[in-house]
């Protein structure tokens, strides 16, 4: 079970953001606790990527806070929240196609010598360290990352994250486009790192996977927060039914 | 993940091209211009390959390589400079007004040795100002590059037009004409001593390279594709210099400077041009260029850019100053060109630079610089240009109509292209 007696890692209270007159949050709270995984559910266009980004930087919310660590947060860019150790896995993989798996990891945070030029040396040889821990049978560290498969590519966004000591880890879809076998790597990745402690935020569409790697699970529906529940109390159809009606379980909602 | 990730080459064969860890891309564009100049040569009756016709060759080359390699930045990050001719022009005419006008009515008189510093410095600025500005059109108010340089092309073009009224100014000061090709080279000996440096750094920088994978304990060449990949290097080097050397003054020339000096020219006295000052210029520019792509965040920033450009805002990047700075170098660059462009013809004229953005972007683009963005070399850039420049020149030579030399030299732009298309395709590579 989750120690949720203390200070929460992320408190995000009451998140609003708009576009076009058209609020895609709408006073959205949700907490965070050190080695919890909280699965965000809901349709396409529901608003869960949008509510992340306030977070990781990519967006700016119109209103509400973000509390880390109990002290409030500014958030402006994505360089921001790498400074409150918040780490993104986005959808897309954000990954340069051109270059090879240590320069994308480093990316915005190369290693350089005294003199100010790049080490390339000492970023392959850290890319090759961390990969050895996260995937055993990686290769391809000259080859550009458009040469890698889902899986491997996968593999290197998640490293990016863990090797600059996330406290905080989105991941936006992680199994998207995985094989069966790849996601389940991906699984136990999680709970690696749920049990070091790390908080971590997993938007998915699959109620199955949410149900079995989560320990809460928050629904939205049109931007606004249907529910947040322990995974452990409700069925799979009640997750689907709230996805879809918008209305908490009757079991809960008393 | 749990897909076993395949070595680089499954059969574990490596072939002699993989051992050298040369790009089979740069090998391409060499066997075309190898081809280009023997089928020249032969249609030439010896003429095109000779000592003269290379140095020529190679000094016509400089100005459009010098901006070709800042191109090859410009369209990495999937911008593209319509402008570059213009702006040359423009700083052409600023270097030429200061040094004409400007300093001998400030008091510096024709002659004097800081004019040709202070013309330059003042030719630079112009240059970066106004591709920062370029940049910062691009970048902060995010207009399409496509248009900020159009329009750039008519407003620089008609800014040096209006600066000299459209007047011919020269004879530029005599320091200043030594960065223009003939007018300024390095004589035998001094050409030697650069070579061998050459040589000396190149072996240099191979074997740190080496070193430093061997500290990591990551995979090497064998020692002998190091040592052979030396070879290769200094013979090219030190080549090219002999070449250069060979091509000797004229003794009329030679009498001349003996004259000047008040002496007789001794029986049987021959020297040799040697590289020229504006090659050398050329060299390190693309030694900096690449230094900059390979060795330093900018270069890498340029290129994660190029590439996903979401990625790289999302992974921190100010790609806004980014713009800005690509944009700055590439002005910086036309006013280098300018002021060799200007040495070489020892005047500015109002039609300076005209139509060179076309072949500044054709030998990047040759030299396989992908418009898609991400992709590019400066050694490529460079050959790109040389390739150009040497089916213009050898056309000429062999005595082709001039209509048809631009059609053959569109024709070529598009066949490379398609090529180069191909190649990924084949390859698989990005």
């Amino acid at each position: 079970m989750v120690d949720r007696s203390g200070t929460p890692l992320v408190e995000m209270r009451d998140i609003s953001i708009a576009f076009g007159g058209i609020k895609a949050v709408d006073h959205v709270s949700l907490d965070l606790y050190p080695g919890e995984v909280v699965g965000l559910l809901g349709h396409n266009g529901a608003g869960k990527s949008t509510l992340i980004k306030c977070l990781s930087g990519a967006y700016q919310q119109d209103d509400g806070e973000v509390h880390v660590n109990g002290s409030k947060a500014t958030i402006n860019n994505p360089r921001d929240a790498r400074r409150y150790n918040i780490e993104t896995i986005y959808q897309t993989l954000a990954l340069a196609d051109n270059l090879d798996a240590a320069s994308n990891l480093f990316l915005g945070r190369e290693i350089t010598t005294p003199t100010g030029f790049m080490d390339d040396a000492a970023m392959e040889a850290e890319t090759r360290k961390i990969m050895a821990r996260l995937n055993p049978n990686f290769r391809k560290f000259a080859s550009p990352v458009s040469a890698l498969s889902g899986g491997q590519r996968q593999s290197v966004a998640i490293a990016r994250a863990v090797y600059f000591q996330a406290k905080i880890l989105i991941m936006d879809e992680p199994t998207a486009a995985l094989g069966p076998q790849e996601t389940r790597m991906v699984a136990e990745l999680i709970q690696e790192l749920k049990r070091q402690g790390l908080g971590i935020f997993l938007i998915d569409h699959d109620v199955h996977q949410v149900k079995a790697l989560c320990d809460r699970a928050a629904v939205m529906k049109n931007g606004a927060l249907v529910g947040v529940v322990n995974v452990d109390e409700v069925t799979t159809d009640d997750l689907l039914a709230m996805i879809i009606a918008g209305k908490t379980p009757e079991h809960l909602a008393a | 993940m749990a897909e076993a990730s395949a070595t680089d080459n499954p059969s574990g064969r490596r072939n002699i091209f993989q051992t050298l860890e040369i790009d089979t891309r740069l090998l391409g564009m060499v066997g075309a211009f190898v081809v280009v100049c023997l089928m020249f040569n032969i249609l030439t009756d010896g003429r095109f390959l000779t000592s003269r016709n290379i140095f020529n060759l190679t000094i016509q080359t400089v100005s459009v390589a010098i901006m070709a390699t800042g191109m090859v930045f410009v369209i990495v990050t999937r911008h593209i400079d319509l402008s570059v001719g213009s702006l040359l022009a423009t700083c052409s005419a600023m270097m030429a007004i200061t040094q004409t006008q400007l300093l001998p009515g400030m008091g510096l008189d024709y002659g004097n040795p800081l004019i040709a510093p202070v013309a330059i410095i003042v030719g630079l600025l112009t240059g970066a100002l106004i591709g920062a500005f370029h940049g910062w059109l691009v970048g902060y108010l995010t207009i399409p590059a496509f248009i900020v340089t159009l329009g750039g092309l008519l407003v620089w073009r008609n800014v040096a037009w209006y600066l000299t009224s459209g007047q011919t100014i020269g004879p530029l000061d005599e320091n200043f004409q030594l960065l223009g090709g003939i007018g300024g080279t390095m004589g035998e000996t001094g050409s030697w001593i650069v070579g061998l440096i050459g040589v000396a750094a190149s072996c240099v920088a191979i074997w740190q390279a080496r070193r430093a994978r061997i500290s990591h304990d990551f995979p090497v060449k064998p020692v002998w594709a190091e040592v052979a990949l030396m070879v290769v290097s200094a013979v090219l080097i030190l080549g090219f210099v002999a070449i250069l050397n060979a091509y000797e003054v004229p003794g009329r020339v030679l009498e001349r400077t003996f004259e000047a000096r008040g002496e007789t020219m001794p029986e049987g006295y021959t020297a040799g041009y040697g590289v020229p000052y504006s090659v050398l210029l050329l060299i390190a520019i693309a030694v900096v260029m690449t230094v900059v792509a390979r060795r330093t965040r900018l270069g890498r920033y340029i290129f994660a850019t190029g590439g996903n450009p979401d990625a790289a805002e999302l992974s921190g990047i100010n790609t806004r100053l980014l713009t800005v700075k690509v944009f700055a170098i590439m002005g910086t660059l036309c006013a280098l060109a300018g002021l060799v462009a200007s040495a070489r013809l020892s005047f500015h004229s109002n039609d300076i630079g005209t139509l060179d953005e076309l072949r500044v972007i054709a030998a990047a683009v040759i030299g396989g610089t992908a418009l898609s963005g991400g992709v590019g070399t400066i050694y490529g850039a460079i050959l790109g240009a040389l390739i150009m420049q040497s089916l213009q020149s050898g056309m000429a030579m062999v005595g082709v109509d001039a209509p048809f030399q631009n059609i053959v030299v569109g024709a070529v732009l598009v066949l490379a292209v398609l090529v180069d298309i191909i190649y990924r395709k084949r390859t698989g590579g990005s």
